[in-house]
């Protein structure tokens, strides 16, 4: 099962396992906070990656920053794997996990 | 005299303005940090994080899959730090590539320096090998705040 992670989303391939016949639960993708990356660079990352406006982006980080971690994205395991992996291409602690 | 680093111009360009120290500083990043991603050093693992922290079966086959496009990934942003170092002026890919490759090091001296978020004191004994790897490490902060300031919309 390989999600080709240099393509677009839209052209991921089914994966050739899948959980028996349940449908695919949302995967959410989060940030965690580390005291490397700068907050403006977290903010820009997360515009950049996903499109956010300026106070969206700002606001996830500060979560990030304050709480220690936020929900950056989500949606099926496929793609919240292509976002886990580009945010680790930019430097970013971002794991997955099943929406709860 | 104007102070700035790194400024986007009417054209959407990126004007450079660093001193030869500087880029020659630029320059040699690729060539250790390419030394460093290959070996198995347990610093990359701030390089390669843990996608699935609960799930070790998966986190297996995630590593499989996609390591070594990540490292290719690294890699490449080093690249074209490397190669366009002396340049004044970068597209804004070009740019991206820098702030990409910049925050790989930062990451790497940083960890390896145990920087907090409280900010830290800066040895200041001569012989102390963390002095210089703080200087650069400071380096590293301020462009990489200079470079996201002029790519931010």
């Amino acid at each position: 099962m390989s999600p080709s992670l240099s393509v677009s989303p839209v052209e991921v391939k089914e994966p050739e396992i899948t959980e028996v016949v349940t449908p695919d639960t949302p995967w959410v993708v989060i940030v965690w906070n580390d005291p490397i990356n700068l907050m403006s660079y977290v903010t820009f990352v997360l515009q950049k990656l996903f499109g956010y406006s300026r106070d969206k982006a700002t606001k996830l980080m500060l979560d990030v920053h304050h709480k220690g971690k936020a929900v950056v994205s989500n949606g099926t395991r496929e793609k919240a794997e292509l976002d886990v992996f580009r945010l680790h291409e930019h430097g970013l602690w971002a794991t997955m996990q099943h929406d709860e | 005299m104007s102070s700035w680093a790194v400024r986007r111009n009417r054209k959407g360009q990126y004007e450079i303005r660093l001193p030869d120290a500087e880029r020659a500083l630029l320059r040699s990043l690729g060539p250790q940090m390419r030394d460093l991603l290959s070996s198995d050093d347990p610093v990359l693992d701030r390089l390669f994080p843990v996608a699935y922290p609960d799930d070790e079966d998966r986190e297996t086959e995630y590593r499989l899959l996609v390591r070594d496009e990540l490292r290719s990934s690294h890699e490449a942003a080093l690249t074209a730090l490397e190669e366009s170092a002396d340049a004044e002026r970068l597209d804004e890919e070009q740019l991206l590539a820098w702030m990409r490759a910049i925050n790989e090091v930062r990451l790497v001296v940083g960890t390896r320096l145990d920087v907090t978020e409280e900010g830290d004191e800066r040895p200041t004994e001569p012989g102390d090998p963390r002095v210089s790897a703080f200087a650069v490490y400071d380096y590293l902060t301020w462009l990489q705040g200079t470079i996201v300031e002029a790519l931010s919309p």
